[in-house]
């Protein structure tokens, strides 16, 4: 268990820092982003 | 050799499978449209354009530079939160497993009949490549680089990405008369650059792994102590280099069994004579091994 200690913490961390995200609205921006074609994305500009 | 077969057929069967589901939009390419549902709240571990007509979730890199390049935000905890918790269980086999472009990439390898190369000239300084991708396209330039209203560029998707153009520009160009009436000289640039990697691919193994991709350089970081990692046991290792012969990223597991450009195939665990690499999925069912 003490080898996988490093893991577990940065997925804590990870878990913690996505919670955040959610809270302060980011999911929002990555769904108005990804439901509208990305045109730089497809090489249109 | 049964071993080995087994492992790259279950591999692959992983690639196509993970790659078909991310991707099950499938009347997106009849329709020359984008999927548009609350799925893409969601990230997806690998480089998946969000533009492929199938897409079902979202693009990490993509994500990131949407994210930072916004007006209400400069950082991606979101992002970076996912993909500490991604990189934290399985590090880069991400890439070796779940990376539509990575399957991509292996099947051109696969082609026979050319001589195939270990490595560029250069290929030292070529790898920190993906470290400016990471650090000037995806981070930097989104963040600082930013129009009228405060809104910055995808500088990476707009300007290199393949997987974007592969995956996205030429599905939905290909069904929507409107987009390909739209095409210009930054089409033809990322049709360039695409162009290259693929036939690159067939001679080298995975060219835009080892020196583009910003979401490897990410997962590599955590190569080290992701739960899903390799150990040698220095004791039964003779350094013969068989593993290091095997390695198409031209990486030697008795030096270094978890490089940061590893991708996990695991052709070094079949190829070792001693049995000296193991998984830490193995690892459970052997005992005296030292971990890394």
């Amino acid at each position: 268990m003490k080898r996988h200690l490093p893991a577990v913490a940065v997925f804590c961390l990870g878990a913690v820092l996505l919670t955040l995200g959610i809270v302060r609205g980011e999911a929002q921006t990555v769904l108005q982003k990804a439901v509208i074609i990305c045109m730089e994305c497809i090489g249109i500009g | 050799m049964a071993r080995k077969t087994l492992r790259s057929q279950l591999r692959l069967g992983c690639q196509v499978a993970f790659t078909a589901l991310s991707n099950g939009y499938v009347q997106g390419f009849f329709k020359g449209k984008i999927y548009n549902s609350p799925t893409k709240y969601a990230c997806v571990p690998g480089l998946n354009c969000y533009s492929c007509p199938g897409a079902l979730g979202s693009c990490p890199i993509g994500s990131l530079q949407a994210v930072i390049g916004s007006r209400k935000f400069h950082v991606s905890l979101y992002v970076l939160g996912f993909l500490m918790m991604v990189g934290a269980i399985l590090g880069k086999a991400v890439c070796g497993f779940l990376c539509p472009f990575g399957l991509v990439q292996d099947l051109l390898h696969k082609i026979p009949g050319v001589k195939k190369l270990r490595r560029l000239p250069g290929e030292t300084y070529l790898q920190w490549l993906r470290y400016v991708m990471l650090g000037l396209l995806v981070i930097l330039l989104p963040m600082v680089v930013v129009d009228i209203v405060g809104q910055g560029s995808p500088w990476f998707c707009k300007y290199v990405c393949p997987s974007g153009t592969l995956l996205g520009g030429i599905p939905l160009l290909a069904g929507n008369p409107a987009l390909r009436s739209a095409v210009g000289w930054l089409f033809t640039w990322k049709m360039a650059i695409l162009v290259v990697i693929l036939v690159l691919s067939v001679f080298l193994y995975r060219p835009f792994c080892r020196y583009l991709c910003p979401l490897g350089a990410v997962y590599g970081f955590f190569n080290r102590f992701a739960l899903y990692r390799f150990t040698l046991n220095e004791e039964q290792c003779t350094h013969c280099g068989a593993c290091h012969k095997v390695c198409g990223l031209d990486i030697d597991p008795s030096k270094t069994p978890n490089h940061s450009q590893c991708i996990r195939c695991g052709k070094c665990l079949d190829a070792c004579p001693h049995e000296a690499i193991v998984s830490t999925m193995a690892r459970r069912k052997k005992k005296g091994e030292t971990a890394f």
